[in-house]
C-alpha cells in the first residue's frame, strides 16, 4: 500500500466500510439475477455520488474535489473487490478525463458538473470490433454544414445502455491505423440516428455496441482540436486504464483472499488443504504476483497525477501485469475451491468472468506488452 | 529530489567535495571490478578507492562512528548515495562483512567483540566467510552437525562446512555449530574464528560456471578461544535467521549476486544487434521481443516494489509485506535476463573460452550459469515460499503421518 495522505486514509476507509456494509457480492448478484439492462444498481451509484466519488477527480470549480488519481483508484480497489457495478469508471473517471484534458470552459460548464453530481453517466466510445485499438477508429465523421455528421460503429461501450452522453472516437481524415485524423466528439444519447443494441456478456455488466447512422452534431461538439484527437485520446485511454486495473486489483486481492480462507478451513486426509506444501507454494505465487501488481497499479495513479513523463509506459505495464495477475487468481480461485467453484452459487464464477471482461477491456495484455516495447524503442 | 533543509545542504557540500577529491575517475562505472575472483583487484586506483573510504567509514555510512563507521543519519546516507550517483561513484567496501556478519554483531556482539571486528570490516582489511550449510544441512539448515565441544580453556571443533563462499581467501568465519545435540534449534551457537588456526583445510569446488566461487571446509580438532562466542551458547539459531534476513534483502537488493545479471549486455540492445529490427525499428523475431517484452516488465515491477518497499518502511506503516518477496522475485529476474540473452546471442552466447567470441558473449555464458545458484543459497526457493505461506499467509505445517 502506498503511502497515503490522511484524506486518501478517510476515502480508502469510507469505500471500504461502504462496499462491505451497501454493495457486497450479493448486491452484485441481485443485479445480475433481475436481468437489468443497464447492469447497475441506480441507487447504489447514487450513493456513491452523494458521497462525492464521481467528482474525485473534477477541479472544484466544476463540483469535484481534485483528489486525483491515485484517491480514486483507492476507491475502485475497493469496488473491485465485492465486483460493485457501477459507472465511477465510465462516467466519473474516463469521460470525465477527456472532458477535463481537452474540453474547453462551455463543454467543462455543461457536463462536469454533471458528472460529478452523478445526474448523468457519461462514457467513452472508442472500440469497433471485439479487440481494443484506438489506431484503427474507422467511424467517420464528415463535415455537413456548420458541424459533422458521424456515421459507423462502436463496440463493447461501458455502460453503453445507461450513458446519456458519449465521448465518440472517430475519424474526420486518414484512414483506420493513422493517427493523425482523429477527433473526439461529445455526442448525446438521445441523438437522431444514434441506436444502440445492448449486450449480455459473462460478466453480466451494462455493455452496448452503438450505430451512427448520419448522427448530426455541431462543432461545438468537438472536443479539442479536430483531426489532433490522438493524443487526448490516448492520455484519456491511459487514465481509464489505470482506474481499471486499480478495480482489477481489488477482484485480485478478494479472489485472493476468499481462496486463502478456504485452504485454511477445508479438510481432506484428516488436515485443511492449506498444509499441502503443493497448495502453499501456489499460494505464495499469487501472494508475490499481487504485490509487485500493486507496486505497478500504484505508479501508474501516481504518475498520472505527477504529470510524469512515463506515465504511459507505466500505465501499459500496470494494465498487462494485473491482467496476467487476474488472470491467475481468478483461475486459482476456481480450481482450489474444487466442485464448489464451479457452482453458480459461489463467488468465484463472478471472479472470473469478471476478470477475463476486464482484461480484455481497454487493451489486453498482448496489446500493452506491444505498447510497452514500442514506447521503449523495441 | 527531496528537500531536505539547511543541515543535509552542508551535507550535500561535504559529500560533494569530499567524493571529488578522493574518488578515482579511472573507477568511474567499474563496480565490477569488486566481483573478480580472488583476494581483490590490485589496481592502485582501487586500493587507493578503499583507503580513501575505509577510513572515512563511508563504506557503511550508517554504522557507528565508535566502530569506524559513517555515523550518518538515514537521510545523510541518502544524499551520500545521490551524490555518489552524480559522478558514478561506488562503494569498494563489501563482501560477507559488510552485509551479513557487521550488522549482526552489531546487534549480536559484545563491546569488546564490536570494537575488535568491526572496524576492520569498514575499512576491509579482514574478508569473512560464512560457515552455515553442511554435506547434511542444506534447505534444513538446522541439522547441521559440525561439534563445537567446551573444553574449559577453549572450544573444541570437529566436523565440515560446505558452500562456503570465498573460504580459500577469507580471513576469518562466522559459523554455525553444534553445543548440544540432544535439541535441534536449541543446540546450535554462533562462533567466530581466525581461518588460519590449525586444523582447518579448505577445498574449492569448481562449479558449472567453470570458477570456484564456494569451498568445502573441514575442522579436525580446531581450538577456538572461548570469546569466540557470538550470544548466548545454544542461542545460535536466532542470530542466524537475523543474519539470513540481511543476506536475503542484500541478494535482492543488488549488492549481492542475485543482481549481477543486470549488469550485463541490456537484452533489447543485445537483440537489436543479433537478431536485427524490422522497417519499424521492432526486433524482428515477433515471438522473442515479447519476451523480452514481459521480462523488462517484470524487473520494471520489481524496481517498483523496492522503491514502494522502501517508501513503506520509512513512512509509520511498519515492515512492508513486500519484503518478504524480494529475494524470489530478484533471483528470478536476474535469471529469467540471463536466460534471454543466452538465447538472443544465440551460439555466440555459449563461447566458453578462447577466439572467437568477445568479452560480453563469454560473460554471458558464465553469468546464466553462475545465476544459477542465486535460487539455491541464502534460503533456496522453495524455502522462501515456506516462509511466505507460513508467516505472511499463516498456512499450516503438513501432519507428518498425512496419507495424501
Amino acid at each position: 500500500m502506498a503511502v497515503l495522505t490522511e484524506e486518501q486514509s478517510m476515502l480508502r476507509d469510507a469505500a471500504r466500510t461502504w462496499t462491505q456494509e451497501k454493495s457486497p457480492v450479493t448486491a452484485f448478484r441481485k443485479v445480475r439475477d433481475s436481468g437489468s439492462a443497464i447492469g447497475y444498481d441506480p441507487a447504489a451509484f447514487a450513493e456513491m455520488a452523494e458521497m462525492g466519488w464521481t467528482g474525485v477527480i473534477i477541479p472544484e470549480a466544476f463540483g469535484g474535489s481534485d483528489f486525483g488519481y491515485l484517491s480514486l483508484g483507492l476507491i475502485l480497489e475497493e469496488t473491485g473487490r465485492t465486483l460493485t457495478a457501477s459507472p465511477l469508471l465510465s462516467s466519473a473517471l474516463a469521460a470525465a478525463s477527456a472532458i477535463i484534458l481537452g474540453g474547453n470552459d462551455a463543454q467543462k460548464e455543461a457536463w462536469l458538473t454533471k458528472i460529478a453530481s452523478g445526474e448523468i453517466v457519461a462514457t467513452l466510445a472508442v472500440d469497433e470490433g471485439a479487440h481494443h485499438n484506438p489506431e484503427k477508429t474507422a467511424l467517420a465523421a464528415t463535415a455537413s454544414g456548420a458541424g459533422y455528421s458521424l456515421s459507423g460503429k462502436k463496440t463493447f461501450v461501458l455502460e453503453g445502455g445507461a450513458a446519456s452522453l458519449f465521448v465518440v472516437a472517430a475519424r474526420t481524415a486518414g484512414k483506420a491505423g493513422d493517427r493523425d485524423g482523429i477527433t473526439l466528439f461529445l455526442v448525446p444519447g438521445d441523438a437522431t440516428g444514434l441506436s444502440r443494441q445492448t449486450l449480455k456478456l459473462a460478466d453480466s455488466r451494462g455493455v452496448a455496441n452503438l450505430t451512427f447512422d448520419n448522427v448530426q452534431v455541431g462543432a461545438d461538439a468537438v472536443l479539442g482540436e479536430a483531426g489532433k484527437g490522438w493524443d487526448l485520446l490516448d492520455k484519456t485511454l491511459d487514465r481509464a486504464r489505470a482506474g481499471l486495473a486499480a478495480e482489477m486489483l481489488g477482484a485480485a486481492l478478494q479472489a485472493f483472499e476468499v481462496t486463502l480462507d478456504y485452504l485454511k478451513v477445508r479438510v481432506q486426509f484428516g488436515q485443511v488443504i492449506g498444509s499441502f506444501q503443493a497448495l502453499q507454494h501456489r499460494a505464495a505465487k499469487m501472494f508475490t504476483e499481487l504485490e509487485l501488481a500493486r507496486s505497478c497499479v500504484e505508479a501508474a495513479l501516481t504518475a498520472i497525477d505527477e504529470n510524469a513523463a512515463d506515465t504511459a509506459e507505466l500505465v501499459s505495464l500496470s494494465k498487462a501485469k494485473m491482467g496476467d495477475v487476474l488472470h491467475l487468481v481468478s483461475n486459482e480461485m476456481v480450481q482450489m475451491h474444487g466442485g464448489i467453484g464451479m457452482t453458480d452459487a459461489h463467488d468465484a464464477g463472478l471472479y472470473i468472468k469478471r476478470a477475463r471482461a476486464a482484461e480484455a477491456t481497454f487493451g489486453g495484455q498482448a496489446f500493452h506488452r506491444d505498447r510497452y516495447a514500442r514506447l521503449n524503442g523495441y | 529530489m527531496a528537500d531536505f533543509g539547511g543541515d543535509l545542504d552542508g551535507f550535500r557540500a561535504e559529500a560533494r567535495g569530499w567524493l571529488e577529491a578522493n574518488f578515482p575517475p579511472s573507477m568511474k562505472g567499474r563496480v565490477g571490478i569488486m566481483y573478480e575472483e580472488g583476494r581483490g583487484p590490485s589496481d592502485p586506483d582501487f586500493r587507493a578507492w578503499v583507503k580513501a573510504m575505509g577510513e572515512k567509514g563511508w563504506g557503511v555510512p550508517t554504522w557507528p562512528k565508535a566502530y569506524g563507521g559513517g555515523g550518518l543519519s538515514k537521510d545523510e546516507a541518502v544524499v551520500l548515495r545521490q551524490e555518489m550517483q552524480r559522478i558514478g561513484a561506488w562503494s569498494p567496501i563489501g563482501g560477507m562483512g559488510v552485509m551479513m556478519f557487521g550488522p549482526t554483531l552489531l546487534e549480536y556482539g559484545t563491546e569488546e567483540q564490536k570494537h575488535r571486528h568491526i572496524p576492520s570490516i569498514v575499512r576491509a582489511d579482514i574478508r569473512w566467510c560464512q560457515g552455515f550449510s553442511e554435506p547434511g544441512a542444506g534447505s534444513d539448515l538446522a541439522s547441521l552437525a559440525t561439534k563445537c565441544e567446551d573444553k574449559g580453556d577453549h572450544w573444541l571443533v570437529n566436523g565440515s562446512k560446505i558452500w562456503t563462499s570465498g573460504a580459500q581467501y577469507a580471513d576469518w568465519c562466522f559459523c554455525l555449530v553444534r553445543t548440544d545435540t540432544t535439541k535441534k534449534h536449541e543446540g546450535i551457537s554462533f562462533i567466530i574464528f581466525d581461518m588460519k588456526t590449525p586444523g582447518i583445510e579448505v577445498r574449492p569446488i569448481k562449479l558449472i560456471g567453470g570458477n570456484s566461487p564456494f569451498c568445502e571446509t573441514f575442522f579436525t580438532d580446531v581450538k577456538v578461544p572461548k570469546d569466540a562466542l557470538v550470544g548466548p551458547l545454544n542461542g545460535g539459531w536466532a542470530i542466524a535467521k537475523r543474519l539470513l534476513q540481511h543476506e536475503r534483502s542484500g541478494i535482492a537488493g543488488g549488492s549481492g549476486s542475485g543482481a549481477r545479471g543486470l549488469f550485463g549486455t541490456p537484452p533489447v540492445e543485445a537483440a537489436k544487434t543479433y537478431v536485427g529490427v524490422d522497417e519499424q525499428g521492432r526486433i524482428a523475431d515477433g515471438e522473442l521481443r515479447s519476451r523480452i517484452a514481459s521480462h523488462e516488465m517484470d524487473a520494471k515491477a520489481f524496481a517498483l516494489t523496492i522503491v514502494r518497499a522502501g517508501a513503506e518502511a520509512r513512512s509509520n506503516q511498519g515492515p512492508s509485506a513486500a519484503s518478504s518477496i524480494m529475494k524470489n522475485v530478484g533471483s528470478a529476474v536476474g535469471q529469467q535476463r540471463a536466460e534471454l540473452l543466452l538465447e538472443i546471442m544465440g551460439h555466440q552466447g555459449l563461447g566458453w573460452d578462447g577466439e572467437g567470441f568477445d568479452e560480453a558473449e563469454l560473460t554471458a555464458v558464465r553469468t546464466w550459469l553462475g545465476g544459477k545458484a542465486t535460487t539455491i543459497y541464502g534460503g533456496s526457493f522453495e524455502i522462501q515460499n515456506n516462509i511466505i505461506t507460513k508467516r505472511i499467509l499463516g498456512l499450516p505445517d503438513p501432519l507428518s503421518n498425512a496419507s495424501h
